[in-house]
């Protein structure tokens, strides 16, 4: 079955310099277990090629049921330096919540 | 603090956060009379200019024996070249860069204290403490590492300290703002009440927010902030000590009331880390918007021309950006390529060491109202005028090497 994230999860992005992170929290406890198997700092690189310049790094937060990514060069100098209209990277965490997953197991979303 | 550096240099008694005087004077008389202290970062550049000009408010309305501390030495633009003598440079800590590059051009630098010095200042029976750079979190351990006494090694508790602090830093992010979770679910957002951390003695703290604010505290929303701006969850690093975010245990105890327990620290790490802000050129941002019918197929045909314009007359840009908000300024290649937008917004945002190529951009941009494609409009605001750009470049500095100062004085 082929669920977008954001329908079993939510998410909050932001900056440090020219880091972005974003923690990707599931919506439910029994959903933890579906992003920690998809939702790879491979897989969240690839989806970001076009922003994300450097490494992504995953970490997993299992008490508040979420992952954060961090996000290297991802802001093009950030803070004052970057042009982008989303220097803060506040809509990454949007974007993230676009990403598509192939799940075996059907769920109720 | 680059913009306060450089208002104190205009006027030495600025420097600091206006909006500071303007909540002084709505809640000050009801926090001495409540015993409410007042801690705030707000000092900025001048935290004794901040202070004297409560002071001047105080005279004026005829209040007396209020106490004000300030915290400072954070400031330390005037030792960095007594540090290099000691073989102590500001290098890049995230990317290794030598201090070398920015050199000339650095507008201020300034180390990050934390809870300690603020203790201090309460233990001194400061009615307000103004502080310059301080860890945002810091601002929220200090008065729970003074009420419950407390010390500097209590690892586990300081650590609650901060996490609480971090949930508090950002307003209403905390309390229903921002929330990605739910947002339609969130009462009353136009009087959002920002989150309230009640403290107890063994590190537990209960998020809340006042009865009868909008807004909406529960696990949710408390996740949200949480993690955001985090890096490695096991390692938050504060001036006061170092919190593991793993160890955090969320329950909700009722309606917009949330217990934060379980917390778990390390020590502190032995340098501050230090703001350096310095001059990086000027930039400056330009936008049209483009209606019906091919907007987009409009905008991108601007863009050409103004990129042909800019080249044909020699200008040198260090980056030129050109996004199309309304279509893919925020999500970029993810958005659905085929949609048509009906109308758009060119933005073309530039930046260069050179003042006059900025300059001259921002009236080649508009220039296209007139000689470019048609339907065009939003340039009543007229050419955008270049600003001066202040990057940030973080270091460390061995702790030994800066010492807080605290002063108390009272009207």
């Amino acid at each position: 079955m082929r669920i977008q994230l954001a329908s079993i999860c939510h998410a909050r992005s932001g900056d440090k310099g020219n880091i972005a992170n974003i923690g990707l929290i599931a919506r439910k406890p029994e959903y933890y277990r579906i992003i920690e198997e998809h939702v790879t700092a491979e897989r969240v690189k690839k989806h970001f090629a076009s922003i994300c310049r450097g490494d992504v790094v995953r970490y997993e937060l299992p008490n508040l049921n979420a992952l954060n990514f961090v996000l290297f060069q991802a802001l093009d100098g950030g803070g004052t330096k970057s042009l982008r209209t989303d220097a803060q990277g506040k809509t990454l965490a949007s974007a993230l919540l676009r990403m598509e997953i192939d799940i075996r197991d059907p769920i109720d979303t | 603090m680059s913009i306060m550096q450089k208002q104190r240099r205009k006027n030495p008694e600025l420097g600091y956060a206006k909006d500071l005087l303007t909540i002084v004077e709505q809640v000050l008389s009801q926090c001495v009379e409540k015993g409410i202290r007042v801690i705030t970062n707000g000092g900025g550049a001048n935290p004794k200019g901040c202070r004297d000009a409560i002071f001047r408010w105080c005279e004026k309305k005829g209040l007396r024996g209020i106490r004000i501390a300030t915290v400072l030495g954070d400031d330390i633009l005037g030792k960095i070249t007594e540090f290099e003598k000691r073989s102590i440079k500001l290098d890049n800590m995230e990317t290794g860069e030598a201090v070398e590059k920015i050199r000339g051009r650095i507008l201020s630098a300034n180390v990050y204290f934390g809870a300690w010095p603020i203790v201090q200042a309460l233990q001194q029976g400061a009615h307000i403490v103004i502080t310059g750079r301080t860890a945002d979190a810091s601002l929220t351990l200090a008065p729970m590492a003074y009420e419950f006494g407390w010390s500097q090694s209590d690892w586990n508790k300081l650590a609650a300290g901060v996490v609480a602090g971090h949930v508090l830093e950002c307003g209403g992010q905390a309390s229903g703002g921002n929330f990605s979770a739910g947002w339609r679910d969130v009462p009353d957002l136009a009087h959002i009440g920002f989150p309230i951390a009640e403290a107890y003695p063994d590190g537990d703290v209960i998020i809340t927010k006042h009865e009868g604010s909008g807004g909406l505290v529960n696990v949710a929303t408390v996740t949200e902030q949480l993690v955001y701006e985090i890096g490695d969850p096991r390692s938050y690093i504060t001036p006061d000590c170092i919190a593991d975010f793993t160890t955090i245990k969320l329950i909700e105890e009722g309606v917009n009331r949330v217990r934060i327990t379980g917390v778990r620290g390390q020590p502190a790490p032995e340098s501050y880390k230090v703001s350096v802000s310095y001059s990086d050129g000027f930039m400056a941002v330009g936008t049209l918007t483009y209606s019906w019918p091919g907007a987009l197929e409009k905008a991108k045909k601007a863009d050409e021309i103004l990129r042909t314009r800019l080249q044909d007359l020699g200008l040198v840009f260090d980056e030129i950006r050109t996004e199309f908000p309304g279509f893919d300024s925020t999500h970029g290649e993810l958005v659905q390529r085929e949609n048509s937008p009906e109308e758009v917004m060119l933005r073309v945002a530039v930046r260069s060491n050179s003042h006059k190529a900025v300059e001259v951009f921002g009236k080649e941009i508009v220039a296209l109202v007139l000689n470019g494609p048609p339907d065009v409009t939003g340039y009543a605001r007229g050419r955008p005028k270049p600003s001066e750009v202040f990057a940030f470049w973080p270091a460390l500095v061995p702790k030994s090497l800066v010492s807080p100062e605290v002063v108390v004085e009272e009207i």
